[in-house]
């Protein structure tokens, strides 16, 4: 506690650092895995080779990509636009099977009858396919929020500030404070980040919350059963 | 109007669906197609507002070949009401109503003022307005799928097998109130079924399909049942069995109908 007062500000910066770190990558991973998920459920054949292939992106070890990438961007060494691509490859790699089965999950009798009643194939995009695979595309949003703020700290190996300051300056100085603050810091930022999205996800997705009836109805179901076995 | 002159599809696959179909649908009656799964009765109905596009041959809207029609605006001129009711989920009910106006241009304001009404005309409350779908019971479900296929107040309505999923009293029910706004509303409605009680309820006009969307015959309910074509339609209408066959039991001074089973159903007036 006495560290974490004296270093209230270093903490502070670090966990600017580490949001500006996490959120361009979650974002832009975002936004670039949905059109490659269409085509990949658009195109069947080319569903199996598009997904395996930016799945295995996900495997390559973290701090190789870290140091290749100012030789494939031609960036500065320490420049943290080597940490955001890299975290966006790993992001996009996570989103893109989840954006191809969100926007499959999508039933066709729905698409059938959007087309039916005059939808344009660009309206039914924007107005049917999209919002419904919501709900998936909002559980694939989380993990990948959850992976990349946790990614992030590896930032700190290659020079880019973040929260894994903090490990690795508080087991040099054994300072366990430090550690321990830098761990809870990065799962604070995963659970706001978390708490944000399902947010957005009510605001955005209305219909896809079940109502407070049925669900209380759910809940009850198991009690009176097993108020009937005893 | 509608016409099909000499219609043939064929899918990708070799499947020949309709095979050079020739039909005149009138105006401001009900035509039903009913036949068997694979008669082709579906891509039939779904060739009118081109969903599906035939391989030859060619279909006439009041005088309009529609081959030279663009298929989005042709459609939002043209009803349609499926199976399942094929409601957007994530729209209110209200919303859905008002989806084909809306999509022709109609302010939003106006097009929910608009579907308010229609909610009326296909016998829903006005409270379910701002549910979604999935909160009603499927009967009511399809009549909000009846409201939408209303609201563009198009000239034709398709409707493909859309009570095929209800229970048989709530089909009786939405079959009545069919008929009602057929009547009230004078649309050229096509129905696709594979009941054959259905067709005979709704049908002005009755076409019945053999595989490959072959006419085994065409006219009223009663020109069917009075003389089948043939032996297929003979039996897909139950008359082989002597179903639909009817007699005439004297009981003292009156003439009571009887059906197959001996069972009276009826009273002959003088």
């Amino acid at each position: 506690m006495k560290w974490l007062e004296s270093n209230l500000d270093l903490v502070w910066e670090l966990v600017l650092a580490h949001i500006g770190l996490s959120v361009p990558p979650i974002l832009i991973g975002f936004l670039v895995s949905i059109p490659i998920g269409w085509v990949a459920n658009r195109y069947r054949p080319s569903r199996g080779v598009i997904l395996v292939v930016l799945g295995l992106l996900y495997t390559v070890p973290s701090i190789p990509l870290f140091i290749f990438m100012p030789i494939f961007l031609g960036t500065p060494l320490l420049s943290p636009v080597n940490v955001v691509v890299a975290l966006t490859i790993y992001a996009v790699a996570l989103m893109v099977r989840t954006a191809a089965d969100g926007l499959a999950s999508v039933d066709d009798d729905t698409l059938l009858a959007a087309s039916a009643m005059g939808y344009s194939g660009w309206q039914r995009f924007w107005r049917v396919e999209l919002p419904l695979s919501g709900p998936v595309l909002l559980s694939g949003l989380r993990v990948v929020s959850a992976s990349t703020v946790s990614l992030a700290t590896l930032g700190v190996i290659i020079g880019v500030q973040s929260l894994g300051y903090l490990f690795t300056n508080g087991f040099q100085r054994n300072i366990p404070a430090e550690v321990i603050t830098g761990i809870v810091a990065t799962l604070v930022i995963a659970v706001v980040f978390d708490l944000l999205l399902v947010l957005i996800g009510r605001l955005l997705l209305p219909w896809s919350t079940p109502d407070r009836r049925r669900r209380a109805a759910r809940r009850t179901t198991p009690a009176l059963v097993a108020g009937g076995v005893s | 109007m509608i016409e099909f002159r000499s219609v043939t599809k064929r899918f990708p696959d070799g499947t020949v669906a309709v095979d050079s179909f020739d039909l005149v649908i009138p105006p401001r009656k009900t035509t039903v197609l009913v036949g068997s799964s694979g008669c082709g009765k579906t891509t039939l109905l779904r060739m009118i507002n081109r969903m599906i596009d035939p391989t030859s041959g060619s279909i006439i809207i009041d005088g309009e070949d529609t081959a030279g029609l663009e298929p989005v605006k042709l459609r939002r001129r043209i009803g349609y009401v499926m199976q399942n009711s094929g409601l957007l989920p994530h729209r209110k009910v209200i919303d859905n109503v008002a989806t084909v106006p809306i999509l022709n241009g109609t302010p939003k304001r106006e097009a929910r003022e608009h579907a308010l009404g229609l909610l009326d005309t296909v016998g829903l409350d006005r409270s379910l307005a701002d549910k979604y779908p999935r909160q009603l019971s499927g009967g009511q479900q399809q009549r909000v799928g009846v409201a939408r296929g209303l609201a563009a107040d198009p000239n034709i309505l398709l409707m493909d097998e859309p009570f095929g999923a209800v229970d048989p009293i709530v089909r009786a029910e939405l079959q009545q109130e069919t008929i009602r706004l057929q009547e009230g509303l004078g649309k050229t409605v096509v129905f696709v079924t594979h009941d054959i009680d259905e067709a005979f309820l709704l049908g002005h006009q009755v076409v019945i399909l053999q595989k490959g969307g072959h006419i085994a015959q065409a006219g009223s309910p009663a020109e069917i049942l009075a003389a089948p074509a043939n032996d297929f339609v003979a039996s897909f209408v139950g008359a082989d069995k002597g179903k639909r066959a009817l007699r005439i039991q004297r009981v003292g001074d009156r003439d009571v109908v009887v059906d197959e089973n001996g069972t009276p159903t009826g009273v002959l007036q003088p």
